[in-house]
């Protein structure tokens, strides 16, 4: 019985996946969005590497939680259209495991491309080689946590036609946490001290997202729909 | 309310914007039944689907699966249910073939995907992305879970729109054998079945905010 009520993860994992490597152009927009923003930094700030390798883990991390958010609004939207929502919503296993397939998909084909072309960013930006490997750890187990997080609010704000501007206003108080930390993360790299605390908190961020996000997300769907 | 009823529903209403969208619905469905929801456009047939699957909470009475309220029998009142909706869940950029799949039950072989699309007229069909199909081929894909499922209980939301004839024709068959052998369907339609005998029951909306 539990196999059963846990079944539909891997049926909308693959399915997600599936659709969006049809709409690789959809796909590619978020990490274009990322490269794109950060070369106007040094444009728009100053040139200087010693400048731009302060601002880096800031800058970086700002981006890829606007490259996020911009992706999340869509997650549940062409399901909600189509009808697909509804036949989740009445499929009798828990609705949480669709759900984490679907968010699970989400972060591979955005959070954790942006988390592989991150060196290049940082490249861009001067950052000490020291702070890749902790920039790209930290990028990869936090977008994590911004995909359960900005799934709850793409489910919240699925009835309305334009919940763009609501859904930023709704789920940037709850980035910020990572934001902070994510960033910390990057800057005691620079700043030769231990990273792997800041690291350990993002980790235990994502535990507690991916147990709580999905219950919280089915909830916010059955209101929606 | 008789234990040979698979579905009851006892006195459901839904308010939205303050007025009831239709006077309150009595309906029983047993085994070998066929039931033909009727009601004009915006009578709210699609809303009372939705009040029979659980995806909406009815403002006042209840559902009963096999003589239980379907809250407390969720899991089994939903392994049961086969539910075509008038928004058919078939996904444009993927073909007939991967619509069908994640639709179905895991253990579903392709055999048997293949067998549905060929019963339902779209050999040939099966690999092409579905946004290139007809609205009718369309519909196809949706109903060919018809004969993949092993659900006892359908309800089916419009199944015959934009089908062509022998495409009425068709899901008319696959409705009687469902009834022969037992199952019950729940369906809404603008049009009488050719064949099959029905009952009917009609559905009347407010006309206007009390």
């Amino acid at each position: 019985m539990s196999a059963v009520l846990a079944g539909g993860f891997k049926a909308y994992l693959y399915r997600d996946l599936l659709l969006a490597y049809r709409c690789r152009s959809d796909l590619a927009r978020p990490l274009i969005f990322f490269l794109v923003v950060s070369t106007l930094v040094p444009l728009g700030v100053a040139p200087e590497p010693a400048r731009l390798a302060a601002l880096a883990p800031g800058i970086i991390w700002i981006m890829a939680l606007l490259a996020s958010l911009l992706s999340i609004e869509s997650l549940f939207s062409s399901d909600f259209q189509d009808g697909s929502l509804e036949q989740m919503l009445i499929a009798p296993n828990l609705l949480a495991m669709p759900i984490l397939g679907k968010v699970t998909a989400h972060w591979l084909v955005i959070g954790l491309p942006l988390a592989l072309i991150s060196p290049l960013i940082g490249i861009m930006f001067s950052l000490p080689a020291v702070a890749m490997l902790p920039m790209l750890l930290s990028l990869a187990l936090g977008t994590a946590v911004l995909s359960f997080i900005g799934a709850v609010g793409a489910a919240l704000t699925l009835p309305l036609r334009k919940g763009g501007v609501l859904l930023a206003l709704l789920v940037m108080p709850l980035y910020m946490p990572v934001l902070i930390f994510g960033s910390a993360t990057i800057q005691s790299a620079v700043d030769g001290l231990a990273w792997s605390g800041s690291l350990a908190v993002l980790g235990a961020f994502l535990a507690i997202a991916m147990a709580l996000c999905p219950l919280a997300i089915a909830a916010a769907l059955r209101l929606s729909s | 309310m008789s234990a040979e009823n698979i579905l009851t529903a006892e006195n459901i209403a839904f308010e939205r914007n303050d007025s009831l969208l239709f006077h309150p619905v009595d309906l029983a469905l047993s085994r070998g039944e066929a039931l033909h929801i009727e009601g004009s456009n915006g009578s709210g047939k699609t809303t009372l689907f939705r009040l029979l699957t659980g995806v909406l909470q009815p403002s006042c009475g209840s559902v009963y699966f096999r003589g239980k309220p379907i809250e407390q029998c969720r899991y089994d009142y939903l392994s049961e249910l086969l539910f075509i909706g008038h928004q058919s869940a078939v996904k444009g950029m993927l073909s007939a073939q991967e619509n069908l799949r994640w639709m179905s039950p895991p253990a579903t072989s392709s055999e048997e995907i293949a067998f549905a699309l060929t019963s339902v007229g779209l050999e040939g069909y099966a690999d092409i992305p579905c946004h290139n199909l007809s609205a009718g081929q369309h519909r196809r894909v949706a109903l060919a879970r018809l004969i993949i499922s092993k659900a006892s209980l359908w309800y089916l939301d419009e199944p015959f729109a934009a089908l062509d004839k022998q495409g009425i024709a068709f899901i008319e068959s696959c409705m009687q054998a469902h009834i022969e052998q037992g199952g019950a369907i729940l369906f809404s339609s603008h049009q009488d079945l050719a064949k099959t005998a029905v009952r009917k029951y009609s559905i009347v909306g407010y006309q206007e905010a009390f």
